[in-house]
C-alpha cells in the first residue's frame, strides 16, 4: 500500500469456476506485482489448485467465469501452450520430467532447438548449461534425471521454466519432498529472480517459508478470497485464523460416546518407501483405539497418513515394515489383506474409483467380494443367500439405486461410497478405517455417512478416520492423532481440539523438523 | 436436507411398471439372446446358399467335431481373458502335446518294464499333467513375476512349436491306437437299440434311441431346474423375470437343443467328443456362475487392485487360471490330433487366434473383468459354421480368412458401440 514502484502484471478478477454440483471457486480475486513473490496458501481442497489451472489454461477459457488480465492485455488462454507462451509457467507438485531422459533434452521438452524437426544437439547442450548456471545447479546436461535427487529435479523443472523466457512462475508445494538444505536453496533462488524482475507465485502449508519468503500472502478458503495480507501484517496465527476460520453448523449427528477398554494397538511402527529403499515413510507410530470409539488422524496431504494406513492393512503400501498390531491385547498378523480381513481390520479407502469397487460390476456382487465366504458353502456361492445380504445393506446404508443389479459405476460419488462402505461391514470388522470416508461427496451424503460411522461405533467397533477436512474430524471423532511427515506429532480429546490447535501442532512440527 | 437428497448420478428412476421390467428383462439378456440369433441366422443363411447340406445330419455332426477343441480351449481361454490376460501358446501347446501322445503310443519304443506309458488311458493322463504343468510354468512367471501375458506366452507358443517339431523329429506320426481315436470319432453306443420311424420318405428313418433319451432328460433337467430356481426366487419376495419371457425362452432353447438331438440322432448318435464338451461346458458355466473362485475371477479382472484390497489373492489365482488353460489346451490337443489320427508338426498352428476371436466374439472384454462362458461357445459357433459353410460353398481359402476378419471386427464394434450408448 504504501510501496509506489508496485506495477501489476497479474490480475485475476471475480474467478468462479463450477464442477457438477460444486462451486470450486467463487468471485476469487488475487493480482501479482511485477517481482513479486506472492504466496497462496488455503486448507486442502480450499481451491488454489483449481485457481492456478484456471490461470495456466489448462481450464480453458470459457469452462470458468470472470477475467484474467496479464501485462495489460485480458487473456483468453485455451491450453497451458497458451499461458507459457505469454511466460506464464506452472511447476506442479508432481513433477513433469521423463526419468530416462537427460537434463537437456527435459528442459527442451516440447521447446526443441531444431531446425525443421531436427535437433541441433550442441545448441540444446549450449543452452541447457547456460539455463542451469542461472539456478545453481552443477551437472552435466547429459545426465539421466533419473541420476539426480529430487531436489535437482526440482531445480532442472526451474531451469525448463526460464529456457520459456518465463515472467511468472508459479511453484505448487515445491518444498514438500525436498530436504531442509534443498528448500533453503530453493527459496533464496526464488528471491534472486526477484531481483531479477521475475513474479512468482508461492503455494506452500509450510507457513514458516511462506512468511520468510513472500511480500504478500493471499488466503483462500471453500473456494473464497478471504484477505490478502502485506509483508508487514504478515504472521502465522493471522495466516491460521483466516485459514480455518470457518463456522461450524450442525452438520454432524449428535452421539453419545459409550468407550470400552483398547482393542486395537499398533506399536513403533515403522514403513520405508516401496521404491526409495532408504526413505523412511513411516516413522515409529503409536496409537490405540478403544471399542466404541471414533479416532482421528488429523495431517495435511503428503503426511503419511494413507501410507500407515494401507501398510497396516496387510502391507499394501511400502517395504520393511517393522512394529506390532494387537487386537485385544493379543499380537496379530496382518500381513496380508485376507489375514488382515481375517483379524478383524478393514480399510475403506480415499480413492473408492481405483481402489473400492469393481466399476463395471453391480452393487450386489461389489457388497459380498470381500467376505465371499459368508454366502457361500465349500466355495458355491448361495445366490439367494448373497441377494439377501446385498439388500440388507443396500436398506441399512440407504444406497440410492434402482436395485442391486445396477452397476456401480453408474452411481453417484456418495452411494458409490455406501457400497464400499457395505462391502466393508459385511465383512464384519472389529476395526474399520475409513480413508477420507466423504471426499469429493455432497453435503447430504456425507451427514449420512457420518451416521453410520456414529451408528458402527454405538455398536462397539473401533473406528479410525483419515481426513483432510478438519471440520469433519472435530465433529465425529472422540480422540485425535496428528500427524505430520510420517510421525504422530500429537495427540489430544476431541473436546480439547480446534482447527488452531491441529494447525499449530502441524506447524510447531514443521518448525522442529527443519 | 439429510435424507431427502436425490442421487447426483445418472440413476434411473426405479419404475415398477411391469411393462418396463419385460424390458429390462430382455435388455439384460439381449447380449446373449442377440448373439444366439446371430448364430441361427448365420445357419440358416448358409443352409439356403449351400441347397440344404448345412442341417444335414452329417453335416452337423462334422461342425461339431471340426469345432470341439476350438471351444474346449474357448472355456480355458475366457477365464484368461476375463482375468485381463491373454494366452497366445494355446496352439503350439496343443500341436506339442498331439504330438507327445503320438510319440508315448506309436513313437518311442519303450522297453518292456514301461511299456504301460504306451497304454492311451496313461498316455492321455500324462498329456493331461504334462500340460498342466506348461500352465502353470507360464502362470508362474505371469503372477509372481509379473512379465505381462502376451510376452510369456508369446515365447511360449515360439518354444512349443520348436518342441513339436523336435520330438516329431519333422514328420508326421501315425495312426493312433482305435481306442485313442475314438476321443474324436467315436459314438456313444445306443443301448436300447435303434427304433424307426416312417417319417413319410421311401426308407424309415433310423434314431439313435439313446442319443434321444438323453436329450430330452437334458431339456427336462434344465427346465425343471429353472423352474426351481425362479419359483425359489419369487417365494423369498424378489423380482423374477415376467413368465412370458421365461415360457418362451425355455421353449426357444429347449427346441433347439431337441432340434439337434433329433438331428444327430438319425445320423450315428452323440459323438463322445460332444459329451466331453457338454460335460466341460457345464462345469465351466458353475465355475463362472457360482464358485467364489469364478467370482473372484470376474473382480480381479474388473479392478486388479480393488480386488487385491479386498483380500483376493490375485497372484495364486491367476496361477490356477494358466493351469486350467494348460490342462485344457492339453485334452484339445489329443482331440486334434485323435481326428487327424496322426500328429503333424504344424498341428496347432494359430488355432490361438481362432480361439480368442471366439471369446472376444462372445462378448468378451479386452479389458477384463467381462466374459460369458455361453458367449464363448456361441462365438466358437459362429467362426465354425462360417467356416464350414464357405468350405461347402467353395469360396477360396483367402477370401474365407477376410471374411472371418471382417465379421471379427464387427461383432467387438457392435459390441463396443452398444455399450457407448447405453
Amino acid at each position: 500500500m504504501g510501496l509506489t514502484m508496485t506495477e501489476t502484471i497479474l490480475e485475476m478478477r471475480d474467478i468462479t469456476k463450477t464442477f457438477p454440483g460444486v462451486k470450486a471457486l467463487q468471485n476469487v480475486n488475487l493480482d501479482v506485482r511485477r517481482a513479486e513473490i506472492h504466496a497462496i496458501v488455503g486448507e486442502n481442497g480450499a481451491g488454489k489448485s483449481t485457481l492456478m489451472k484456471v490461470l495456466s489454461g489448462v481450464y480453458p477459457h470459457g469452462s470458468y467465469d470472470g477475467q484474467i488480465v496479464f501485462e495489460g492485455a485480458e487473456c483468453h488462454f485455451r491450453s497451458i501452450r497458451d499461458s507459457e507462451h505469454k511466460g506464464i509457467v506452472i511447476i506442479h507438485q508432481e513433477l513433469a520430467l521423463v526419468p530416462l531422459l537427460s537434463i537437456a533434452e527435459n528442459i527442451f521438452l516440447g521447446n526443441e532447438r531444431a531446425t525443421a524437426g531436427v535437433v541441433d544437439w550442441d545448441e540444446t547442450r549450449a543452452a541447457a548449461a547456460e539455463v542451469l548456471k542461472k539456478v545453481g545447479l552443477s551437472e552435466d546436461p547429459d545426465t539421466l534425471i533419473t541420476n539426480i535427487g529430487v531436489g535437482k529435479q526440482q531445480l532442472v523443472e526451474i531451469a525448463k521454466a526460464l529456457s520459456k523466457q518465463v515472467k511468472l512462475l508459479i511453484l505448487d508445494e515445491p518444498t514438500a519432498s525436498l530436504s531442509e538444505k534443498d528448500s533453503e536453496a530453493l527459496l533464496n533462488l526464488l528471491l534472486e529472480f526477484k531481483s531479477q524482475g521475475i513474479s512468482c507465485i508461492l503455494i506452500s502449508h509450510k507457513l514458516n517459508e511462506v512468511s520468510k519468503v513472500s511480500d504478500r500472502i493471499t488466503v483462500i478458503r471453500d473456494g473464497r478470497t478471504i484477505e490478502t495480507m502485506n509483508k508487514d501484517q504478515i504472521s502465522e496465527d493471522r495466516i491460521i485464523t483466516s485459514m480455518v476460520g470457518r463456522s461450524l453448523e450442525d452438520r454432524y449427528p449428535a452421539r453419545s460416546p459409550k468407550i470400552g477398554e483398547v482393542v486395537f494397538e499398533v506399536k513403533n511402527w515403522s514403513v520405508y518407501h516401496p521404491q526409495h529403499r532408504d526413505r523412511q515413510v513411516i516413522k515409529n507410530i503409536d496409537i490405540n483405539i478403544k471399542k466404541g470409539e471414533v479416532v482421528g488422524i488429523a495431517g495435511l496431504m503428503g503426511s503419511g497418513r494413507t501410507e500407515f494406513a494401507m501398510s497396516l492393512f496387510g502391507r499394501s503400501y511400502g517395504q520393511k515394515i517393522t512394529g506390532e498390531v494387537r487386537l485385544h491385547g493379543q499380537p496379530v498378523d496382518t500381513s496380508t489383506v485376507e489375514k488382515a480381513v481375517a483379524t478383524g481390520i478393514a480399510y475403506a479407502t480415499e480413492d473408492r474409483k481405483t481402489y473400492g469397487l469393481n466399476l463395471i460390476d453391480h452393487i450386489k456382487h461389489n457388497t459380498t467380494i470381500a467376505n465371499l465366504v459368508g454366502v457361500s458353502r465349500w466355495g458355491v456361492i448361495d445366490d439367494l443367500r448373497e441377494m439377501d445380504v446385498a439388500n440388507d445393506y443396500r436398506k441399512k446404508t440407504n444406497i440410492r439405486s434402482s436395485s442391486v443389479y445396477q452397476t456401480t459405476g453408474n452411481l453417484s460419488g456418495g452411494n458409490q461410497q455406501k457400497v464400499v462402505l457395505s462391502k466393508w461391514l459385511f465383512a464384519n470388522p472389529e476395526l474399520l478405517i475409513l480413508d477420507e470416508p466423504t471426499r469429493g461427496i455432497d453435503v447430504g451424503a456425507k451427514y449420512e455417512i457420518y451416521t453410520i460411522i456414529s451408528q458402527l461405533a454405538a455398536q462397539g467397533k473401533a473406528i479410525l478416520v483419515i481426513s483432510s477436512e478438519m471440520p469433519e474430524l472435530l465433529g465425529i471423532t472422540d480422540r485425535l492423532y496428528v500427524m505430520n511427515e510420517g510421525r504422530i506429532v500429537g495427540e489430544m480429546p476431541t473436546m480439547e481440539a480446534s482447527q488452531e490447535k491441529i494447525m499449530r501442532t502441524i506447524v510447531r512440527a514443521e518448525g522442529k523438523a527443519s | 436436507m439429510t435424507t431427502e437428497t436425490m442421487p447426483q448420478g445418472s440413476t434411473p428412476p426405479a419404475s415398477g411398471a411391469a411393462k418396463s421390467s419385460i424390458w429390462s428383462a430382455l435388455q439384460a439378456n439381449i447380449r446373449d439372446y442377440g448373439l444366439l440369433l446371430v448364430l441361427i441366422l448365420i445357419m440358416v443363411f448358409f443352409q439356403f446358399v449351400t441347397n440344404g447340406v448345412l442341417f444335414k445330419p452329417l453335416n452337423l455332426t462334422n461342425i461339431i467335431l471340426q469345432n470341439s477343441y476350438i471351444i474346449v480351449m474357448a472355456l480355458g481361454m475366457l477365464l484368461v481373458i476375463v482375468a485381463g490376460h491373454i494366452d497366445l501358446s494355446v496352439g503350439s501347446v496343443s500341436g506339442f502335446i498331439g504330438a507327445l501322445a503320438a510319440m508315448l503310443m506309436i513313437g518311442w519304443n519303450f522297453p518292456p518294464e514301461l511299456a504301460f506309458l504306451a497304454n492311451p488311458i496313461v498316455a492321455g493322463i500324462i498329456c493331461l499333467a504334462v500340460g498342466t504343468l506348461v500352465g502353470f510354468a507360464q502362470g508362474y512367471l505371469i503372477a509372481y513375476y509379473r512379465i505381462p501375458s502376451f510376452i510369456v506366452t508369446l515365447a511360449g507358443m515360439l518354444i512349443f512349436k520348436g518342441l513339436s517339431l523336435a520330438i516329431l523329429a519333422g514328420k508326421s506320426v501315425g495312426p493312433f491306437p482305435p481306442e485313442f481315436q475314438l476321443l474324436s470319432a467315436g459314438f456313444i453306443p445306443d443301448l436300447f437299440g435303434p427304433i424307426s420311424l416312417p417319417l413319410g420318405g421311401a426308407q424309415p428313418v433310423n434314431l439313435h434311441t439313446t442319443t434321444l433319451v438323453i436329450g430330452v432328460v437334458a431339456v427336462l433337467t434344465m427346465i425343471l431346474m429353472a423352474a426351481r430356481s425362479r419359483s425359489r426366487r419369487s417365494a423369498r419376495g424378489y423380482e423374477t423375470e415376467p413368465v412370458g419371457l421365461f415360457v418362451a425362452k425355455n421353449i426357444v432353447i429347449g427346441g433347439l437343443i431337441l432340434f439337434f438331438t433329433y438331428m444327430l440322432a438319425s445320423y450315428k448318435g452323440l459323438p463322445n467328443v460332444l459329451v466331453v464338451m457338454g460335460v466341460l461346458i457345464g462345469v465351466f458355466v458353475f465355475l463362472t456362475k457360482r464358485l467364489t473362485f469364478g467370482r473372484r475371477i470376474y473382480a480381479m479382472g474388473g479392478n486388479l487392485k480393488a480386488a487385491a484390497l479386498s483380500g483376493i489373492k490375485t497372484e495364486r489365482l491367476t496361477f490356477y487360471i494358466f493351469g486350467i488353460m494348460g490342462a485344457l489346451a492339453a485334452l484339445a490337443g489329443m482331440i486334434y490330433a485323435a481326428r487327424l489320427n496322426s500328429a503333424t508338426p504344424k498341428a496347432g498352428q494359430g488355432l490361438e487366434l481362432d480361439v480368442i476371436a471366439a471369446v472376444f466374439i462372445g462378448g468378451a472384454s479386452a479389458l477384463g473383468g467381462v466374459g460369458q462362458v455361453a458367449g464363448a461357445v456361441i462365438g466358437a459357433f459362429i467362426m465354425g459354421v462360417m467356416n464350414n459353410g464357405m468350405s461347402i460353398m467353395g469360396i477360396n481359402i483367402d477370401l474365407q480368412q477376410m471374411i472371418k476378419g471382417v465379421v471379427l471386427l464387427a461383432a467387438v464394434f457392435f459390441d463396443l458401440y452398444n455399450k457407448n450408448k447405453a
